[in-house]
């Protein structure tokens, strides 16, 4: 599914380099279940970033679905954006006044899908995340657990290849984390690829495999496959 | 994507935030709608005061004493006496002027004017029938002078209805009552129809008496201070003008044409010298127009920006749902143009308005310039829309997460 090799994200800012990430190699199956760990600092987000097709590698190769997306323009970026990958933030990143449905539908109007199939699919999902009652609510009608609920139902909706989920319980409180953990899980039993950036160990332990990263370079891969890897380089 | 769905998406932004559209179109519209007002006005007080002299008579041509320039010393207009009654008759008899069609031998000076408890100082014209024609006078109701009360030098008088409500209480009627002017009683005969004045001596406050009275009664003089000749047509004006100007001279035993002691303007002369009067008028309005154009421009410029840089984490969630860069841009742009169109179009009734209701406020005739319109709105969709694509274009730009990251 994903296939990220060598990949290395250098920011310069004012002559001064960061090496954001180094030299960062690793795959990941379908069906897997991913925590990228690390403190801040470490370069998780900016892998998050790299592995979601918001950013472009200063180096390395990064293919996804069997397509080499380190080496896309603009469009077709979003394209895979829009097809590949959902989305779910720390910030819910939904759209202000409009309601659950109009959020929901966002990604299928831009992909050009029929307003009825939009309906229907942006239904189904809205009923699976737990908002079958909660429709036409607009962002500032629902709770953070709610919120990230209808972000989460916004990834879904394009069947995309990889859910992607930036610190999804960091701005909301730990009772509704729980939940929104528990739709994770679910979804990643029915057979969805999730890879989750977090800071925290506990949210982390509910994921299958846990990569460490520290200083832009990966430290420890709890994939035993991988961990050979790792330990046969050191 | 469709472009009707682009639609119906710009429009719900536009809906959902009714504060944000409200402002954006209140500056477009302001900037637009006093531009038109503006420039309306303008044109409106110039056809105002063109109308007024127009009014006076078209085909007028204004004899009047006093020199014209000699050498460096000009004579003071009217401060001579060298015009008189014949001369006026000569310019209606004599074959030499075959270009005109009626002579007004007119008198004036001001002098105070009493009924029982009020007094006011007006212009005191002698006139001849003539003068009624030659000067479009409407009478409102009673007679203007009569042949016979010239040839009897009687007492009356006929008065503008400004020097009716100076001197009479609301709702009387003036006619047969008796005024007096420098110590002699008249009777008023008639009462004329408001001209409306402004600028060129208000027509609304003069009294007109017979010119024989006026000379001999009044004044006790024997010249004239104007003769007023109406030309046969607009077309003849400058063959009147010196068929006058060589029987005059001839009458005063002058040979050389400077050494006129009359002059004669025409009545286009002095449309001439309004107009241009007017014109820089106009022209100043003009610039006030272009200023408020200019300030317009920078408010509807100012609050595209703003609108757009405070959406520029919305337009990095839109990447980040798949949105492409031409997708971002088309939305912006429609809703530039919504809401210039939208304000441009409320703003141009607003203009429209605005002229109209001074229109009606004063005697201003309503003139809506079709010019300052295309300019108002050309102006301010122009900037709107390029302030709008602008902005929208940079942040479309950008990476997404540099856009969701925005603060």
């Amino acid at each position: 599914m994903i296939q990220a090799s060598h990949l290395s994200k250098i920011y310069r800012i004012d002559e001064v380099e960061t090496r954001a990430l180094d030299d960062v190699s690793f795959s990941v199956d379908k069906g897997e279940f991913v925590a990228i760990m690390g403190p801040s600092g470490s370069g998780k987000s900016t892998l998050m970033h790299l592995i979601g097709a918001l950013d472009t590698p200063t180096s390395g190769e990064y293919i996804l679905d069997g397509e080499n997306v380190s080496k896309l323009k603009d469009d077709e970026l979003a394209r895979i954006r829009n097809k590949k990958i959902g989305f779910v933030f720390q910030a819910f990143n939904l759209l202000p006044r409009r309601t659950a449905m109009q959020n929901v539908m966002l990604p299928m109007m831009y992909a050009g899908i029929p307003m009825e199939q939009r309906i229907e699919t942006a239904k189904k999902y809205l009923k699976m995340v737990g908002l079958g009652d909660r429709f036409d609510h607009t962002s500032n009608q629902l709770s953070g657990g709610q919120m990230q609920r209808v972000a989460i139902a916004r990834s879904l909706v394009m069947n995309p290849s990889i859910i992607l989920a930036d610190e999804p319980t960091g701005n909301i409180a730990s009772h509704q984390a729980d939940e929104i953990m528990k739709i994770f899980q679910d979804l990643n039993n029915e057979g969805h690829t999730i890879i989750m950036i977090t800071h925290e160990p506990d949210i982390a332990a509910h994921a299958k495999r846990i990569i460490m990263i520290k200083d832009g370079k990966i430290v420890s891969d709890s994939n035993k496959h991988a961990q050979r890897k790792i330990k046969k380089i050191t | 994507m469709k472009y009707s769905e682009l639609l119906t998406e710009s429009f719900g932004t536009l809906t959902i935030n009714k504060l944000r559209t409200g402002l954006a179109a209140l500056g477009i519209m302001i900037g637009i709608g006093s531009v038109i007002a503006l420039i309306s006005l303008g044109q409106a007080t110039q056809q105002s005061i063109s109308n007024q002299i127009q009014s006076l008579g078209a085909n007028l041509l204004t004899v009047s004493p006093g020199a014209q320039q000699t050498g460096a010393v000009r004579g003071a207009t009217g401060g001579q006496t060298t015009l008189t009654l014949e001369d006026a008759k000569a310019i209606q008899t004599s074959s030499q002027v075959n270009t005109i069609s009626n002579v007004s031998p007119e008198f004036s000076k001001r002098a105070q004017v009493i009924t029982g408890r009020n007094n006011t100082n007006v212009s005191i014209i002698g006139v001849v029938p003539a003068y009624e024609i030659i000067h479009k006078i409407a009478i409102d109701t009673g007679t203007f002078i009569s042949q016979r009360d010239v040839d009897s030098m009687g007492k009356v008088a006929v008065i503008g209805p400004q020097v009716v409500s100076d001197l009479f209480d609301v709702g009387s009627n003036p006619l047969g009552q008796t005024i007096r002017i420098t110590n002699q009683s008249f009777t008023i005969i008639g009462v004329t129809v408001s001209k409306g004045g402004s600028g060129f001596g208000n027509q609304d406050d003069i009294v007109w008496v017979p010119l024989s009275t006026a000379q001999k009664q009044l004044f006790g003089v024997n010249y004239l201070t104007s003769i007023a000749v109406e030309a046969k047509s607009q077309d003849v004006m400058t063959d009147a003008q010196n068929q006058i100007g060589y029987l005059l001279l001839s009458r005063h035993k002058l040979n050389n044409p400077a050494q006129a002691d009359f002059s004669i303007f025409s009545q286009q002369d002095i449309i001439n010298t309004a107009s241009q009067t007017t014109g820089m008028f106009t022209t100043l309005l003009s610039g006030i127009a272009a200023i408020s154009l200019l300030v317009g421009g920078i408010g509807i410029m100012n609050i595209m920006l703003v609108t757009v840089t405070e959406r520029t984490r919305e337009i990095g969630l839109r990447k980040a749902l798949g949105a492409t860069k031409k997708v971002i841009i088309t939305q912006f742009l429609i809703e530039a143009i919504v809401l210039t169109f939208f304000g441009g179009t409320v703003g141009m009734f607003f203009g429209i308005i605005v002229s109209y209701v001074v229109s009606k406020l004063t005697s201003f005739p309503f003139i809506i310039s079709p010019s300052a319109i295309i300019l108002a709105i050309g102006v301010s969709a122009g900037i709107g829309i390029l302030f709008g694509w602008y902005p929208a274009r940079k942040a479309a730009n950008l990476q997404p997460i540099e856009a969701l990251r925005y603060e």
